[in-house]
């Protein structure tokens, strides 16, 4: 049994908020710079500078990457030989969004009342996935979503039978439906399978993965698909900015489970080219 | 490449066209989705709108909270198109530029023609890069909505591409 003070938790998730917002991952950085060397349309190109420009003024300036610093969304796998002690977890979470969100400048996007939006704009509260999982280990990511690319996120309950074409057509044109409105180029997050709660978290997740499905050989189904789907929307001309070129997604990250005999859950959720997170294990 | 600085005239926006690049500097005006939502109630009521909007630019823009010693945080566009149905009435009255990312719906296309304004892209997800062409920044309406305040800028040379030009071309070509 391992005993963590959920102090421990508000920290660290204040920490990790502070650093997804402001430095822009690594996988992502490099994925933009294969994209640089790779893109041939000139503006696309100098656009794709500028965006790798702003992670390093983000950087040096120590301010968000991006105004829109999203709805913190935090994941946390807990072993399950871990006894917390202090306030409750959420509360340890949601006391450690503000606590970063306020510390860093970060902007106070959430409004309380969805339906009248009422009422001030505040830091939280963020959305909580747990996992358990075996060992005695908390795993903790936090990785805030910007809504000009969650907006175009889709779910539709395929039929057990149908043809892939018809998936990857439906994943395409979540892309391509979003156009240059999301800010391109795009990370693809795909959720296949569960229920059609969990595809949609699936979706999610599939951002945490790494961005490399560009480079990577293919190693199985799902890596093929990747590749595949990639393959065709980049052949959508979206580019970055929306202004054309060949480089429309960084990636696609796929995520499956298992699912029903009677169904085929399938989820896109898009995620803009500044795709940050940020992990620590406790 | 052009530099144009504001108060804007249609003189010398007509010769801008869809896809040419500029420079920006001057007086702009941040407002989003409330901000706007208070705008089309205020023209509704017959009441005043917080600046006037005859030759003033327009950029949907809610940025971060100001890091200490810092003029503004973070501050990139937001998609233009939730402003759509709110942007042909502005124009009515005589706003002459917007800055956003993202496509326009038909509506605001044919304003843009019929008022002779323009609509300009800004750099999509690269808000710190932007943050170092504000030299300055205040609240002057809606203190209450926040990061969706209407805040007054001072910028200097805002690298824009023109989306859609005073003849109603667009950068992103027919819908
Ligand atoms: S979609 Fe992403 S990069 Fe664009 S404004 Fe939103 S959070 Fe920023």
């Amino acid at each position: 049994m391992k005993i963590i003070r959920t102090s421990t938790v508000t920290k660290a998730v204040s920490r990790l908020c502070i650093e997804a917002n402001i430095n822009l991952r690594k996988d992502v950085l490099a994925a933009l710079k294969s994209a640089c060397r790779r893109e041939t349309n000139p503006r696309a190109k100098n656009f794709i500078r500028d965006i790798i420009k702003n992670a390093s003024i983000a950087k040096r300036n120590n301010i968000a990457i991006c105004q829109d610093t999203g709805l913190p969304v935090v994941f946390l796998e807990i072993g399950q030989g871990i006894q917390f002690t202090g306030v409750d977890l959420n509360k340890a979470v949601q006391k450690g969004i503000e606590a970063g969100y306020k510390k860093a400048g970060l902007r106070n996007s959430i409004v309380t009342d969805p339906v009248c939006r009422k009422g001030k704009q505040v830091f939280s509260p963020g959305i909580i996935h747990t996992d358990l999982v075996s060992g005695s280990r908390l795993k903790i990511t936090v990785l805030p979503k910007g809504f000009g690319c969650e907006n175009k996120s889709r779910l539709k309950m395929f039929n057990p039978t149908v043809d892939i074409a018809e998936i990857k057509e439906f994943i395409v044109a979540a892309v391509r439906d979003a156009g240059p409105d999301a800010c391109p180029p795009y990370i693809v997050g795909v959720g296949i399978g569960g229920t059609a709660d969990y595809a949609c978290l699936l979706a999610k997740k599939a951002l945490l993965k790494k961005v490399t499905s560009y480079e990577l050989p293919v190693t199985s189904y799902e890596s093929k698909l990747e590749k595949d789907l990639l393959k065709e929307i980049n052949k959508l001309n979206i580019g970055p900015m929306g202004l054309g070129g060949k480089i429309t997604a960084l990636a696609v990250n796929i995520e499956t489970q298992p699912t029903h005999i009677a169904g085929l859950p399938v989820a896109v959720n898009i995620s803009c080219h500044a795709l940050r997170s940020a992990a620590a294990l406790l | 490449m052009k530099r144009i600085k504001t108060p804007l005239t249609r003189e010398g926006i007509k010769n801008l066209k869809a896809g040419e690049n500029v420079l920006l500097s001057g007086t702009i005006y941040t407002a989003r989705d409330q901000a706007h939502k208070r705008f089309a109630e205020a023209i509704k009521k017959g009441a005043k709108l917080p600046f006037g909007l005859k030759g003033e630019v327009i950029y949907y823009c809610g940025p971060t909270n100001t890091p200490k010693g810092k003029v503004i945080g973070s501050c990139g566009p937001t998609t233009s198109s939730r402003m759509d149905k709110f942007t042909p009435a502005l124009l009515k009255k005589g706003l002459t530029a917007m800055i956003g990312k993202g496509g326009r719906s038909e509506e605001v296309i044919k304003a843009v023609r019929k008022y002779g304004a323009v609509y300009f892209l800004a750099p999509a997800g690269c808000g710190a890069l932007i943050a170092e062409k504000v030299k300055s920044a205040k609240i002057v309406a809606y203190k209450d909505l926040g990061p969706e305040a209407v805040r007054k800028l001072e910028v200097k040379d805002f690298p824009l591409v023109v989306g859609i030009d005073m003849k109603g071309a667009s950068v992103y070509g027919k819908k």
